[in-house]
């Protein structure tokens, strides 16, 4: 399975991310070393074996369902690039053609 | 050079005062920083204030705490109120926290003088803190080499005498391997041990935060005042601190080393020279040393670097341009995301994010991301096998002494190697320290590795401290 510019160029948009055509080319080839390094994880029979996804096993804790405060809006708004009328202003999601 | 507990026994008798000390640091500070860039920020006036309140509280009587007066260095992915915090990337730059790290509070409530920010890998994402979006920091040992990284700028703010005590973040050894090429002492705790609530997160089933010091000493009482249940982490371990400066003298008589040949294959000579002796040291002590094979930690380095970009990817999600940081103006939101995370991103940081998607990607997922998680299990399966025989494991803390700067940046997969030793114990949640034991041939700080089962620390700090004084 092996890595191609294309594939990078698909995780790219994914991740939200633009590359130019000498960042596909280099990180297509940077990318691709690590996933073949990752091929030794191939030596091992893993079906029987579960995965981990934490090193120990934690249960969800949950917190007393009582009113406490929060952070200040407008301090936390004064971090904002824009804001207005106490809200976080981001640009067109949806309406008008592009 | 003083250290951070004979600073603070002399604030709290008097024969000093938390001003004093602090101005000793920032003085030092700005002496050395120019040329090693190991601090993105210093705090003068909040370091001052936070000084004054130390004396003012000696001077009623009252008690200062158990680190009063020792200034400290904060790695920058700490959320610090009032003090930007950057984690070292353009995103977040001029960002200012309305909340401060619980480590940070701690220490601070302990009594410890925050100096400023430290430098590092942009997002904690790197081995030799290249990966800053402001320029590297250089080793205090020689200023042509790296300090390691990610959490270089600590390390090397404490191996230059600037503070008695840093805090970094470890996720596959960004504590370990710096305090390894500084000559300090660092320690990655029992995953869950301190709370991570502020602290900027990297890959979180990973992310420890743990203190970097000149002493075992130092370390311990550090770790004594950070660690302990925090109900704002639901990740954090339910029970009290551990008691390691009490069993500092506690020494290693009867315990039961594993030298681990997977934490040393691939090191160096001289580092393995460095390791050999280190045992030796331990059986002079009354420890019983034994060879050990765990061939899955082989497997640790594919593993972390399926797993921590995954988490990564998922973490970094957050930098999109709308609340805080960075934003990038484009016709639609979409867009502006796309531009703020492209302009806002290093190099590495965004190779991590591609990758960590990747794994995680239809079609992928079983093949990578499910795969490591299996593979995960397998070390910590390995580790719970070497616990029946051993109580304590040791080896290298990294392959080499620190390399000159530039000498990987071109090579991600090389520089990733720089992680082997740290890795496996960053996986399995196990509790690891290095300390800094001879020097290379080159005259450089090596250091080697003690690991212990999760909530092990006051054995870990007990054969700590013995390699220290054989060292």
């Amino acid at each position: 399975m092996s890595l191609g510019r294309e594939d990078v160029a698909h995780v790219a948009a994914l991740a939200r991310l633009a590359l130019t055509d000498e960042e596909l080319d280099r990180y297509t080839g940077q990318l691709g070393a690590v996933l073949e390094h990752a091929q030794d994880l191939s030596q091992f029979d893993l079906d029987s074996t579960p995965p981990t996804a934490h090193p120990f096993a934690v249960a969800a804790t949950v917190r007393e369902d009582v009113e406490v405060p929060c952070l200040d809006r407008d301090e936390v708004l004064a971090q904002a690039p824009e804001v207005e009328d106490g809200r976080f202003r981001v640009p067109r999601v949806v309406g008008e053609a592009l | 050079m003083t250290t951070a507990v004979e600073l603070a026994a002399a604030v709290r008798d008097g024969t000093t005062t938390a001003r004093a000390t602090t101005e000793a640091a920032l003085a030092a500070v700005a002496a050395n920083d120019r040329e090693l860039h190991a601090f993105l920020h210093v705090d003068r006036d909040g370091a001052l204030a936070a000084a004054d309140r130390v004396d003012a509280l000696t001077s009623q009587g009252r008690d200062p705490g158990p680190l009063a007066g020792v200034p400290v260095a904060l790695k920058d992915n700490l959320c610090t109120q009032g003090v930007p915090t950057t984690a070292a990337s353009r995103i977040l730059e001029g960002w200012v926290p309305p909340y401060s790290a619980t480590v940070v509070d701690r220490l601070v409530a302990a009594g410890a003088i925050p100096i400023g920010k430290t430098n590092l890998d942009e997002f904690a994402m790197g081995s030799s803190t290249e990966n800053s979006a402001f320029g590297p920091t250089r080793n205090p040992h020689d200023h042509g080499r790296v300090p390691g990284g990610s959490s270089g700028g600590s390390a090397a703010a404490v191996a230059a005498g600037m503070v008695a005590i840093g805090l970094g973040s470890d996720t596959g050894g960004s504590i370990r391997q710096p305090a390894a090429l500084c000559g300090v002492v660092g320690v990655k705790p029992t995953y869950g041990m301190v709370s991570r609530y502020g602290l900027i997160a990297f890959a979180s089933s990973l992310d420890q935060i743990g203190p970097l010091a000149t002493t075992v000493a130092d370390a311990a009482a550090c770790l004594e005042a950070i660690a302990g249940h925090d109900p704002m982490d639901a990740t954090s371990l339910d029970e009290p601190a551990p008691r390691v400066v009490a069993a500092l003298d506690r020494g290693v008589d009867g315990a039961r080393v594993g030298l681990v040949a997977e934490l040393l294959d691939g090191a160096a000579p001289d580092v393995v020279v460095a390791v050999e002796r280190a045992a030796e040291a331990l059986e002079a002590a009354g420890a019983h040393v034994a060879e050990l094979t765990l061939p899955e930690l082989r497997l640790g380095l594919s593993a972390y670097y399926l797993i921590a970009p995954a988490e990564a990817s998922s973490n970094l999600a957050r930098y999109d341009g709308v609340r805080y940081g960075l934003r990038v103006d484009a016709a639609d939101v979409q867009a502006m995301n796309v531009a703020t995370r492209t302009r806002g991103f290093g190099d590495e940081v965004k190779r991590r994010v591609m990758l960590g998607t990747y794994a995680l990607s239809a079609g992928y997922y079983d093949a990578y991301y499910g795969r490591a998680q299996r593979v995960r299990t397998l070390m910590c399966r390995a580790f719970a096998t070497a616990w029946e025989r051993c109580d304590l494991l040791l080896g290298a803390t990294a392959p080499t002494t620190a390399f000159e700067l530039g000498a990987k940046t071109a090579d991600p997969m090389a520089m990733y190697l720089s992680d082997v030793f740290t890795i496996p114990s960053n996986l399995s949640g196990e509790a690891a320290i290095t300390v800094p034991f001879g020097r290379g041939d080159d005259g450089l700080p090596i250091g080697v590795q003690l690991l212990g089962r999760a909530r092990a620390e006051p054995r870990v700090f007990a054969a700590a401290r013995v390699l220290e004084a054989a060292a």
